[in-house]
């Protein structure tokens, strides 16, 4: 977004609210949404990447150590890696802790 | 093809205007009355007459999704459906207009279920009244024709971008057999030339349409469609007045018949008008000032066109072809009072709702609905509505 959604006038938009600009979704920061958090031990990761297949907002990303990570600028948070995780190495933590 | 008069189902004339009109791509699922617009369109592709895909949904909201697809890529896009055809399109029916697509719909107006009925009223269209679409209505089989190259025009212009329903009175339209003139390809050509569309989906070009909207942008977006219906007015004008420098044959959004120095008119929309202006003949030859007020433009209504149409006027006979249940009139009968609403000198409004699911209405139902509308005028009788002819 050339601006923020929220200053945006109607008359800015694009007919039909097209977008034109390519990728801008990576510019809505959905990480504030988060209550609770995923925290991976490394240790009982298998780097099987179904946590990377299933993560909603594909900010699921593998280092180069082959470990999985969520980018928390965009994680909302909802959990589905922690419950898909084959050994159960995420566990969803409080983001108020 | 030539210029040329023919006698010929409007149904048939309509498709053959969809081929004389170039279109791309016709998605569509038949229902009555609708059936012989779309049957004589697969024949006219499957015979190779006109270049065009024609997708053979297996629904109509599958129609409605199939012409929004094809609009988005600028493909010239036709589709017809009718009652419960439209209520199930309804999700799409609002999407395509949102995402302004300039999609040209025959909508065979007929009742909605139930009881399950197949005959004409309007109760198909007043239920999407508010998708934003362009609503135009038709009263004869010429105008049937000629409105499908309006439609296009007017859908496709940069300064519109909005899909454009016809609506045309099930089987008392859809079925009539009229004399109707064809105008020739050239004439066509020259009025209406290929889509230019800016925002088109192309590889080339990558956009993203139907994107979510957080309620920070939401409203904006809603504006955005109500300034885009409400300037679409000027290019409406514009092309029917275009039409008729061609054809001879001129377009209003709203039109009158002896209306000038009536003191009270009845006001129709759709095929009722033809009926209306032959009660209307009569009863001036009995000394009645009377006189026919038809709104051809139902959205983006014609506010100014309609108040000039009335000034001076003391009644309004309204008759509408829904009912708005437990609401204060009929559709059409709300929108004129609320057009009136606070203007000095308004006319008094007396509405009925006739002719639901086809129950005919006649020259004699139309001379009673006149002149009892005129006597509660006089009475002060102006609340609510009149459900004309209702036994009990």
């Amino acid at each position: 977004m050339a601006k923020p959604m929220d200053q945006i006038t109607w008359q800015e938009l694009e007919t039909g609210s097209v977008v034109t600009e390519i990728g801008n979704a990576r510019q809505y920061e959905t990480g504030s949404w988060r209550s609770e958090r995923p925290v991976v031990d490394a240790s009982g990761c298998i780097k099987c990447g179904v946590c990377w297949l299933f993560c909603p907002d594909s900010c699921v990303k593998q280092a180069a150590d082959g470990h999985f990570e969520a980018d928390l600028t965009y994680c909302k948070g909802c959990g589905i890696c922690a419950k898909e995780c084959p050994t159960g190495c995420i566990k969803m933590v409080s983001e108020e802790g | 093809m030539a210029k040329v008069r023919k006698g010929i189902e409007v149904s048939i004339a309509m498709s053959e205007a969809v081929a004389q009109a170039n279109v791309d791509v016709i998605a569509a699922y038949p229902i009555t009355p609708q059936t012989h617009i779309v049957e004589h369109l697969s024949e006219i592709v499957a015979d190779g007459h006109l270049d065009a895909e024609y997708v053979p949904v297996e629904s109509e909201h599958s129609a409605m999704s199939v012409c929004c697809g094809s609009a988005a890529v600028g493909a010239r896009t036709f589709t017809s459906t009718s009652s419960q055809g439209l209520a199930l399109m309804s999700e799409i029916f609002t999407i395509a207009a949102a995402m302004r697509l300039p999609i040209v719909m025959a909508l065979a107006n007929r009742s909605l279920s139930s009881p399950l009925s197949i005959w004409n009223d309007h109760s198909d269209v007043m239920s999407v009244r508010d998708a934003g679409w362009i609503h135009v209505f038709v009263e004869s089989g010429q105008e049937s024709y000629d409105h499908v190259f309006t439609s296009f025009r007017i859908a496709e212009d940069p300064a519109v971008m909005l899909p454009v329903a016809i609506n045309l009175d099930g089987f008392i339209l859809t079925h009539m057999i009229e004399p109707i003139w064809f105008e020739d390809d050239e004439t066509i050509r020259k009025y209406l030339p290929d889509m230019k569309m800016k925002n088109a989906l192309h590889p080339d070009n990558p956009v993203s349409m139907g994107c979510f909207g957080m309620p920070e942008i939401y409203t904006e977006a809603q504006m955005s469609r109500q300034v885009g219906v409400v300037n679409s007015y000027d290019t409406i004008v514009k092309a029917w007045k275009e039409w008729g420098d061609l054809t001879g044959r001129y377009y209003h959004p709203v039109e009158t018949y002896k209306a000038d120095d009536a003191e009270y008119c009845i006001v129709t929309m759709g095929s009722y008008g033809e009926t209306a202006m032959e009660v209307v003949d009569a009863l001036r030859a009995e000394g009645e000032k009377v006189g026919v007020i038809k709104i051809r433009l139902w959205r983006p209504f014609p506010f100014e066109d309609f108040r000039k149409a009335v000034a001076g006027k003391k009644t309004l006979i309204v008759i509408d072809r829904a009912i708005s249940f437990g609401g204060p009139g009929g559709p059409v009968a709300s929108e004129l009072r609320s057009a009136l609403y606070g203007q000095a000198n308004a006319p008094k409004i007396v509405n009925y709702v006739a002719g639901l699911a086809g129950r005919d209405v006649a020259r004699a139902d139309f001379r009673n609905i006149i002149l009892e509308g005129k006597a509660k005028a006089a009475a002060g009788d102006v609340d609510g509505f009149t459900l004309y002819g209702v036994r009990g």
